[in-house]
């Protein structure tokens, strides 16, 4: 699929040549893995990964990341274009099993359940890990019907008054139902470019997950409607644990508590977004909040 | 006929020798020095050898075209006026005759000596004709070759000159499709409105009684004869909609199948395979409707205790609907790969399973795509010919039940136009007014499909 | 998936309770995307049964037109019926009864057939078309006169079909269309070895004929041959043409945009429409000869033109536009640049678009019927102005004619045709393969 291809041809840009920290060994498999810094582990984590590795085909597209992702917590992850950052994220909810070529393999675990395991359903799964992509992608269906998307499909409501209520209670949280209550039947491909990112995140709250993913959610977006999706997610994380991809280190500095730096496929360093800013542990990270590259 | 040939291959001649010289002066002109010239020379060649052949051929074209009813008209000018008075038809006969004398065939009838004149006198105008025309194009040839050779000069801008001649010939063809359009409108309009002089517009369109044969037998030109084409449209209608009824579901569930859930390999198997479908004439879905399901369904009909007519709606309607399914199923799978992956993951990244996708979001999006599709499919088998001409048959019944046999427009076109013509008889006249009926209906339908397919593809792209 | 050691932390009830409905509804869903992918699966395998059905309904009927009973008969040449006066010349061989010849032999064979009407029926077990075969032979080599020649002549459509078991021998005599003393005969006949299914040559080498067993394809064929050839002659040039200028040098405007829009609805207007249009302009106006491969070739050409067309302006949008740039940069005109660097680019794509053109034209049988070429022609075409039919036309001939053995002769036409069909496609497809570039 388009998504997974593109994806596929950013993961190996092989463009930024940099010292490596560990000395290259040619005896292990993963011989240009680098070593993470940082707090990789959270208290009372609602994600735990371990060791995850990431093939397309022969290229080896994600090495040996584990981290976790607390609750009630954004996590942002930043780094140069193809460093992984994306494919890592599209891991957490199994959206890279409709790209055929890809391979995973590493332990993820939501709430304690490894959710590669064989007898998980991808299905529920996405129930609880939702997520918010970079080009606002509302159906060709109204309002009202987007944001029911998803209640509907999974049975979530009983009645046309619960629905009413949930459809309501997500646009609010999205910030968005004052712009659109009186107009839910208009198509949701009528709206504003903000607009329709807010209905986007909307929709994916309506089913209440656990987690959301969200996918450089504001890199088609103008400032102003930027900082309004910008707000909703910090409002968001009173009941949600998120993680968010982000190409903006100003945009990963304020939404996240904890933010991870990927480069080329590995996890360089992790930890409380002030700390990583302000003081980063890694030359590689502060090359890049320095604006040397990326 | 046989001057024709000899006459090209001169003017092509000509045309070389035109151009031969024409790069020879430029170098000429040049004094050897090619940088002097505007063009190189090889296109002061052609440029000559252009203008030697085209006005050349142009006036060939013209000629060969007009000689015939230009030949025949002076020849009946010169017939005794009992002989013109005749009225068009019996001057059509004898003018006939007048040509069959000519080529030496028998002719219905002793020659007459005034017959015989006539041809001696076409036959004369003929020789004349052929003289001329070999003068005439020549002349043409070699005068617009000469004037081209002495604009020769090293300013003279032979490319572009060339360029300009090409660019003409470059729009002439591509006006041949406006052509073909005003060719087929006038054509069936001319007719249809000779049609509609002998019977009513309103007969035709609303008439419920459709028997052109009596018309004939009782030779009373269209005035009892029963041209009221109700029948044929519901015949048509309804062949159509059983033709859909099998088409649409199969092509549109192959279409997602393939899309959606078919393996790469599957997929780059079964899609060529069902586009064969397509690939098949329609004589020989024709031939299987008629030999192998018309029988079947008869048979099974009569197991099951209906009385099935050996050429029913249902047998043409099912193997149409067959011929139909790549149709509808390639032009889905088009749209529905025109679908942005982007939706996709917006379902699957909510939860939802592959047939919720399709059906709740990709389906949607694709609708206006796959409605263009039906329609282009509709027309499609509104104007399909051979399968109906050989399973359909040829009773006008009005009725509803696809066990009966009924018959359609295209059937009734075949039917009227094979065979001997009469472009007197409302009969004939009658295929045209049909023709035309069938021509406005599917541009219209097609015109419509090919406007939603043309804004979906505007809205994605 | 519940985790029971996760701890219930404040405001998940909804969410727990969500992810219960989820997991309870679960089981629907997989049934409904299990049926789902069933009737998709379902609709395919229909597609291609339909497919394989066809096929097969058209092979099992055609392939034993390709073998015809033949039967070997020994016949006295003799010299009092073919050349009484011993001239040889080619006109006194030419015009003999050798029919008489043949009527003989059977009756030398059979010397207990009597009756008028029993002779008849002796007759008809030979086809009609011996005496030539027999004539074919004599002018070849007129020293065989006098002699006995051993000849395999085709037999009669009936004695094939029997052979083929396409005629029941039993059933009441009446309802038989060979009698019960023809099989007899033919039972004879067939016990001395003089009965043989071979290779049917008529059916490759033969124009039409009303006897089933000599009829053969070669007049349909080379009709849609001429006719193929004038259209590809015209609509190759012009679509190529048309496409180049619609493509490369038109301007953007209202005008073009309905020559765009008249392209497109030419492409899908109905072919018999075609025909109307050929009829009342090549025939009735410019007077071109009824039932010509010449006007055929026309109207399929202003038919295909439009598939021509929009192949090509597709292969012409497919060069890219730095070819473009580079030729005009170095200071080519753009009539250059578009004549030596895009055009021979976009070739292989414009002939694979051609070639479907043709193998549509190929297939077309409607609009040929409007301009007559659906009379009997039993002569070869020699050119473009014979008066010939074609290939699907002589399918559709065939396949309205009463006789039995008319019907394998249909499959076996229409299975010459799919395989002319098979060939352009795929040389198409290899086309398209060979010269496939991504830029």
């Amino acid at each position: 699929m388009t998504q997974g291809k593109s994806m596929t041809v950013n993961a190996f840009e092989d463009t930024h040549e940099t010292k490596p920290v560990k000395p290259q060994s040619t005896a292990t498999v993963h011989r240009d893995v680098r070593e993470t810094v940082g707090e990789v582990r959270v208290e009372d984590p609602r994600i735990r990964c371990t060791d995850v590795n990431v093939y397309y085909g022969e290229k080896h597209a994600i090495k040996n990341i584990s981290l976790d992702v607390g609750k009630g917590e954004v996590l942002a992850m930043i780094g140069p274009s193809g460093c992984g950052k994306s494919t890592f994220l599209r891991c957490i909810n199994r959206m890279n099993d409709t790209v055929s070529s890809c391979r995973v393999t590493g332990e993820i675990l939501l709430d304690g359940e490894d959710i590669n395991g064989r007898h998980i359903d991808v299905v529920p799964l996405r129930a609880r890990v939702s997520m918010v992509f970079q080009k606002p992608n509302p159906f060709p269906k109204s309002i009202y019907e987007n944001v029911a998307f998803g209640p509907k499909i999974h049975g979530l409501v009983q009645s046309k008054a619960e629905l009413d209520e949930i459809v309501e209670a997500s646009l609010r949280k999205a910030n968005l139902w004052d712009e659109v209550k009186d107009r839910l039947d208009d198509p949701g491909l009528g709206l504003s470019g903000g607009q329709q990112q807010r209905l986007c995140i909307a929709r994916s709250i309506a089913i209440e997950p656990e987690v959301i993913l969200m996918d450089e959610p504001c890199s088609a977006l103008d400032p102003i409607s930027t900082a309004k999706v910008e707000q909703l997610i910090d409002e968001l994380r009173q009941n949600y644990s998120i993680c968010i991809v982000t190409h903006s280190m100003q945009q990963a500095a304020r939404v996240s508590q904890r933010t991870a730096y990927f480069h080329l496929g590995d996890l360089i360093e992790i930890g409380k977004t002030d700390d990583l800013f302000i003081k980063p542990r890694h030359q590689l990270t502060e090359d890049y909040i320095t604006g040397r590259f990326g | 006929m046989t001057q024709t040939p000899i006459l090209v291959l001169l003017l092509l001649a000509l045309s070389s020798a035109a151009f031969y010289f024409g790069r020879k002066r430029a170098f000429q002109v040049a004094g050897g020095q090619i940088r002097k010239l505007h063009s190189l020379p090889g296109y002061y060649g052609l440029y000559v050898a252009i203008w030697a052949a085209l006005p050349a051929l142009l006036v060939l074209g013209v000629w060969l075209s007009m000689e015939g009813s230009l030949i025949t008209q002076m020849v009946v000018s010169t017939l005794p006026a009992s002989v013109q008075d005749l009225g068009p038809d019996k001057l059509n006969l004898v003018v006939n005759d007048i040509r069959n004398l000519v080529v030496g065939n028998i002719v219905s009838g002793t020659p007459d000596a005034a017959m015989q004149a006539a041809a001696d006198r076409y036959r004369e105008l003929q020789s004349i004709s052929k003289l001329a025309l070999f003068g005439v194009t020549l002349a043409v040839a070699a005068i617009a070759g000469w004037l081209a050779f002495s604009r020769i000069a090293p300013h003279h801008r032979a490319r572009n000159g060339v360029e300009r001649i090409v660019m003409y010939v470059l729009i002439a063809c591509s006006l041949v499709a406006i052509l073909t359009t005003v060719g087929i409108v006038l054509s069936v309009l001319f007719e249809s409105i000779r049609f509609f002089r002998a019977v009513p517009v309103s007969e035709f369109l609303f008439g419920l009684d459709w028997s052109p044969q009596i018309a004939m037998r009782a030779d009373q030109a269209g005035s009892s004869g029963a041209f009221g084409a109700v029948p044929l449209f519901a015949g048509t209608l309804l062949i159509t909609l059983i033709a859909m009824i099998i088409a649409v579901p199969i092509g549109l569930m192959s279409a997602f199948y393939l899309a959606e859930y078919a393996s790469r390999r599957v997929r780059a198997i079964a899609k060529p395979l069902l586009e064969v479908l397509a690939g098949i004439p329609t004589v020989v879905y024709g031939f299987f409707a008629a030999l192998t399901v018309a029988p079947f369904i008869r048979d099974s009909g009569s197991i099951l205790g209906l009385d099935v007519a050996s050429e029913s709606a249902l047998a043409a309607g099912l193997v149409m609907g067959v011929m139909i399914i790549p149709f509808v199923s390639s032009l889905s799978d088009d749209v529905i790969n025109a679908v942005p992956q982007s939706l996709r993951d917006g379902a699957y990244g909510m939860g939802a399973t592959r047939s919720e996708t399709v059906r709740q979001v990709i389906f949607p999006a694709a609708l206006p795509g796959i409605v263009g599709a039906i329609l282009l499919a509709v027309s499609r088998a509104i104007g399909e010919t051979m399968i109906v001409v050989m399973a359909a048959g040829l009773a006008a019944n009005l009725t509803a039940n696809p066990l009966e046999a009924v018959t359609t427009v295209t059937v009734q076109i075949v039917t009227l136009l094979v065979g001997d013509q009469e472009f007197d008889s409302p009969k004939t006249l009658a295929a045209f007014a049909l023709g035309l009926m069938l021509f406005l209906v599917t541009l219209v339908l097609n015109v419509l499909a090919l406007h939603i397919v043309r804004k979906y593809r505007e809205q994605y792209d | 998936m519940t985790n029971p050691t996760s701890p219930a932390a404040p405001g998940q009830s909804r969410g727990e309770r969500n992810f219960a409905r989820v997991q309870a509804g679960m089981k629907k869903r997989r049934a409904a995307e299990t049926r789902f992918r069933l009737y998709g699966m379902i609709a395919v395998g229909l597609g291609l049964s339909f497919l394989l059905v066809l096929m097969f309904s058209i092979v099992s009927k055609g392939y034993s037109a390709f073998l015809q009973t033949y039967v070997r008969l020994d016949v006295p040449l003799l010299e009092e019926v073919i050349d009484p006066e011993q001239t040889r010349q080619l006109d006194t061989l030419r015009s003999a009864d050798y029919g008489a010849l043949v009527k003989q032999n059977l009756r030398d064979m059979f010397p207990e057939v009597t009756g008028r009407r029993d002779k008849f029926a002796l007759y008809n077990l030979v086809s009609n078309g011996a005496g030539f075969d027999i004539r074919d032979r004599v002018l070849a080599n007129p020293d065989l006169i006098g002699t006995t020649l051993s000849i395999w002549v085709a037999a009669d459509d009936d004695v094939d079909m029997l052979l083929k078991g396409h005629i029941e021998r039993t059933g009441p005599e009446a309802d038989r269309r060979i009698k019960d003393n023809q099989l007899a005969w033919i039972d004879k006949l067939n016990a001395e070895g003089r009965l043989e299914k071979r290779f049917n040559v008529a059916f490759f080498s033969n124009g039409d004929s009303r006897d089933p067993e000599l009829s053969g394809i070669r007049g349909a064929l080379m009709g849609t041959i001429f006719t193929l050839i004038v259209t590809l002659s015209l609509s190759f040039p012009l679509g190529v043409a048309a496409a180049v200028y619609l493509e490369e040098f038109a301007p953007k405007n209202r005008w073009t945009d309905l020559i765009e829009v008249n392209i497109n609805n030419l492409a899908a207007v109905p072919s018999i429409v075609f025909g109307l249009l050929g009829l009342a302009v090549f025939i009735n106006f410019f007077e071109l000869p009824r039932s010509a491969p010449l006007v055929g070739g026309l109207v399929l050409t202003l038919m295909t033109l439009p598939t021509i067309i929009i192949a090509g302006r597709a292969a012409l949008k497919s060069v890219p536009p730095s070819i473009r740039e580079a030729a005009l940069g170095i200071g080519a005109s753009p009539m250059q640049a578009m004549l030596y660097h895009v055009l021979p680019l976009a070739l292989p794509g414009m002939l694979t678009g051609t070639i479907i053109g043709m193998a549509q034209a190929l297939g077309e049988t409607a609009p040929l019927l409007m301009i007559g070429m659906v009379a009997f022609i039993a002569d070869v075409p020699q050119g473009i102005f014979d008066p010939s039919t074609a290939l699907p036309v002589q399918i559709y001939l065939w396949a309205d004619s009463p006789e039995r053995a008319y019907v394998e002769r249909t499959s076996a036409a229409i299975m010459i045709l799919l395989a002319f069909l098979a060939l352009m496609n795929t040389v198409a497809v290899l086309l398209r393969k060979r010269f496939e570039q991504r830029w």
